[in-house]
């Protein structure tokens, strides 16, 4: 049984070896700055179209927090010819699903459409782009929505609470540590002026991307886009935000989050670390394979496999790289312990194994198995067209290039497991982390 | 203005989902529908089993689900790492999910490993191990869920208002069961549950991708080597109970979850299609619906409400749900009551049907979405009954839909006296 497997697991790496297809993508970029970027698929008449701003809640004047995503909201209510609410009306009686979202280095917008509706999105979205309109009876309802929102998704759900008191923990200057949705006390103020003044001074097509995906050919889609978005004159009053930056990490922090609705407790500790950097991958690259065989599977990374099999302190564990953003990358891991374990003895389990880890170096057929879903990954994503529109999408927003998208499953495939260990020791610094237990109040009685 | 409105009416095109099924008898008499996709190398294959938590005892509620979570956690001579390690060498997907009505299998795999990986699945369905130290693992990790459940505002308002809707039928409790029942299951329960609830007889099958009818029907009779002929008697069919009336779980938090709804109609219901468009008028899960546009567009009491068929097996219901600011749930439950009042004396209009129906017949197509997906919907699709040819006729039964005939429809599903209301929170002026 056991040679068999071996036999088998030999032949599975020769085959994905083989380079894949090239997937067609093209990218060009029109006179007045506005970036396309084409990804052809033609198995199902559908097609993505997709707009992104390199503009988010990074780049929010003082005060202000929440205005970009605000913002989003208030693009579905109107342009000097269009009614409120009618572009996503067209899009629904087209058929299609739009939608819309914002982080803090980007604003995207998308609609999912037949592929013969792909010009009326364009012309939609173009127009939107440079004659947004609305009136108080618009905007002032839809402050309540976004408040409503934060209830829902942030202050209703603790996990997400303690999540923003960590970042705004972990980051002493650097707007990430500001909530995308904004601060209540602060998303109350915002009004329709604000909101204008931003969208004046970021959108335009010298500040875009625009990324078609799906049942288009790349000539016509590109003739298209010149049709409907060439035409829109360079938006002067762009200029990229100073961002300020982070100071010395010096002390590491760390914060204790109680609350009665906590179900599960658990510790949860982020690094700052260096994000995706355009032209060279490789750091990057080797924290997502460390945070892959820290905790990239539930039963076989090994922060599962030690805390949860082996020792049974732990009901999971996990670790992960977030490297999609432009100025700064987080790594995080975290241990819920069964219930007679404490917060600080899970921590202090996570961080021993983490050291034995980086003391004992790679078990090279983890490496091996980590290695074969990477290359695997790259043929399922071709299956979600709308997955990879989105992967450019945010990469082209953060600063990437096209060439840095696609190399991303190369960069992966060329870390090695020095790299791993290398890349632990240097980069996860204690002194730029927060470390946050989550947890009920000592007397909190359970509701059940 | 003028130019969007002359857009407008030039797109109302038919459209027809360009979705080619083969229907496949394996040389056992395995059925499968199938979509040939040849340009991506690997499979996408989705196994129903009807049944599911529906088929737990009382006391042992949660045994299914327990089951099913185990499935992946060792089989044959594998304990749950060398499984797992086994997946990852193989570079396929499983996943094993337990529902109310079913146990579900999702399987994603190379075509160029196509048999190792039938013959991992098969293991993990015919020969689980269930060892001891794997059933306290996930048993901890579900005991953990169940108390995350407890303290979730919407978990509580879905449990209640099921809890009301049906009473003691299977369908009025908690399909992962409860801290009591879980923490009773043994080995032997979960034998039991497992040659219930995975058996030919309540199979359907549904695959998408890099394969031929041939090569499926010879992979599924190799799968199924092992698996029994027949399970678990099915359950009986549920009523709905709950009496009209509003009722309130005290919580603390800003908002308050609300759940509410009356009986609904049945899958196989002549009218359900009918129903289906009503409500996607009313309160689909878009921007556009009568009660986004009322709650959220023009008084933003929430960031977003919906109402849904929820067209069981066994049982239906209709129901809605949102989440606002405690202050205002009164207002909430005021313009429920209102806009159900006007649904069932009104109906809808014939721009409302003309708009839906060129939203629904252009959107079908967008579903089958990539191989997982649409094997996803070919199971789904036989599980809940539908003919083959039914994905080429269904825009056309949309289209065909007459006012008289949908308005009808919505006098029969809207009932706004007997509205029965879950309110999860600190509802302010309500009693």
């Amino acid at each position: 049984m056991f040679l068999r497997y071996i036999a088998l697991a030999a032949a599975t790496t020769v085959a994905l070896m083989q380079p894949l297809a090239a997937e067609p993508v093209t990218h060009t970029q029109l006179d007045n700055g506005l970036d396309v970027v084409v990804i052809e698929d033609r198995r199902a008449p559908v097609v993505v179209h997709m707009v992104w701003y390199r503009v988010g809640a990074a780049d929010e004047p003082p005060l202000q927090s929440g205005i970009a995503h605000f913002l989003e909201h208030l693009m579905f209510k109107g342009t000097d010819t269009l009614a409120p609410g009618e572009f996503s009306a067209i899009v629904e009686a087209n058929g299609g699903r739009d939608n819309a979202f914002t982080s803090w280095d980007y604003t995207g917008y998308f609609q999912r459409v037949a592929s013969d509706r792909l010009e009326l999105m364009m012309e939609m979205e173009a127009d939107r782009m440079q004659n947004l309109a609305f009136t108080d009876a618009e905007w002032l309802p839809e402050r309540d929505v976004i408040l409503e929102e934060r209830g829902q998704v942030l202050e209703s759900r603790v996990g997400a609470q303690f999540n923003e008191a960590m970042m705004a923990a972990l980051f002493k200057a650097h707007p990430y540590g500001t909530p995308i949705i904004g601060w209540r006390h602060e998303m109350e103020t915002l009004d329709d002026d604000m909101a204008m003044e931003f969208y004046e001074r970021h959108y335009g097509p010298n500040n875009a991307i625009l990324i078609i995906a799906g049942d288009v050919d790349t000539d016509d889609a590109i003739a298209l886009a010149q049709k409907h978005y060439g035409a829109i004159p360079a938006n002067e009053n762009i200029a990229e935000v100073a961002r300020p930056s982070e100071p010395p990490h010096l002390a590491e922090r760390r914060l204790v989050f109680e609350d009665a609705r906590v179900g599960t407790p658990y510790v949860s500790r982020m690094y700052l670390v260096p994000p995706r950097r355009p032209g060279d991958a490789s750091e990057a690259a080797a924290l997502q394979m460390l945070a892959s065989l820290l905790g990239g599977s539930s039963s076989t990374s090994v922060l599962e496999r030690r805390l949860n099999f082996d020792e049974g302190i732990a009901l999971s564990a996990w670790a992960g790289y977030n490297g999609m953003m432009r100025d700064y990358g987080m790594f995080s891991v975290g241990v819920a312990p069964v219930d007679d374990v404490s917060l600080p003895d899970a921590e202090a389990a996570m961080d021993r194994v983490i050291a034995e880890f980086l003391e004992d170096g790679v078990d090279p057929e983890q490496f091996e198995r980590v290695r074969r879903q990477i290359r695997a990954s790259e043929i399922f994503a071709l299956d979600d067209t709308q997955g990879r529109a989105r992967q450019f999408g945010v990469g082209l927003s953060i600063g990437l290039s096209v060439e840095d998208v696609q190399g991303w499953i190369a960069a992966l495939d060329a870390v090695t497991p020095e790299d791993v260990i290398l890349a632990g020791e240097r980069l996860l610094d204690r002194r730029a982390s927060v470390t946050g237990f989550l947890t009920r109040p000592q007397d909190a009685e359970l509701s059940q | 203005m003028k130019r969007w409105i002359a857009l407008f009416v030039l797109i109302a095109l038919p459209l027809r989902a360009e979705v080619d099924i083969t229907p496949v008898t394996s040389p056992s008499g395995l059925e499968a529908w199938l979509v040939e996709e040849r340009s991506i190398p690997f499979v996408s294959l989705e196994l129903i089993f009807e049944g599911g938590a529906t088929l737990d005892s009382d006391d042992q509620a949660g045994a299914v689900n327990l089951m099913t979570a185990l499935l992946g956690e060792g089989a044959g001579d594998m304990d749950a790492q060398g499984f797992a390690m086994r997946s990852e060498e193989l570079a396929t997907r499983l996943r094993f999910d337990a529902g109310r009505d079913t146990v579900s299998v999702s399987v994603r795999f190379l075509t160029e490993n196509a048999d190792e990986v039938i013959e991992h699945l098969r293991l993990a369905l015919t020969e689980p191990r269930f060892d001891e130290d794997a059933i306290a693992r996930v048993r901890a990790q579900i005991l953990a869920q169940l108390r995350r459940d407890a303290l979730e505002p919407n978990s509580i308002a879905s449990r209640e208002f099921a809890r009301a809707a049906f009473g003691t039928h299977p369908y009025g409790r908690e399909s992962n069961g409860t801290a009591e029942t879980v923490a009773a299951l043994d080995r032997d329960a979960l034998v039991a549950a497992h040659a219930g609830a995975i058996a030919r007889d309540r199979v359907f099958i549904g695959a998408a991708g890099d394969i031929s009818p041939e090569d499926l029907g010879r992979l599924l009779d190799r799968l199924f080597d092992g698996i029994p002929d027949i399970g678990a008697p099915q359950v009986g069919r549920a009523e709905f109970l709950a009496e009209p009336g509003i009722e309130i779980r005290p919580f603390d938090g800003p908002q308050s979850v609300v759940a509410f709804g009356h009986a609904g109609i049945a899958r196989d219901d002549p009218e359900f299609l009918t129903a289906f468009v009503v409500n996607e008028i009313f309160g689909g899960g878009r921007f556009g619906t009568r009660l986004m546009q009322s709650l959220r567009t023009e008084r933003g009491l929430t960031y977003g409400i919906g109402a849904f068929l929820s067209s069981g097996n066994l049982g239906e219901s209709y129901q809605g749900r949102l989440s606002t600011d405690n202050a205002n749930v009164e207002q909430v439950i005021e313009l429920l009551r209102g806009e159900w009042n006007r649904m069932a004396r009104e109906g809808v209009t014939q721009e409302e049907l003309e708009r839906i129906q060129t939203y629904l017949t252009g959107a079908y197509p967008l579903r089958f979405d990539g191989n997982g997906s649409i094997a996803s919907i070919m199971a789904s699709m036989q599980y809940q009954g539908f003919d083959i040819d039914y994905v080429n006729i269904r825009n056309a039964l949309i289209e065909d839909l007459t006012l008289e005939e949908v308005n009808s429809v919505a006098r029969r599903l809207y009932d706004p006296e007997a509205l029965f209301f879950v309110i999860v929170g600190q509802p302010v002026g309500v009693n």
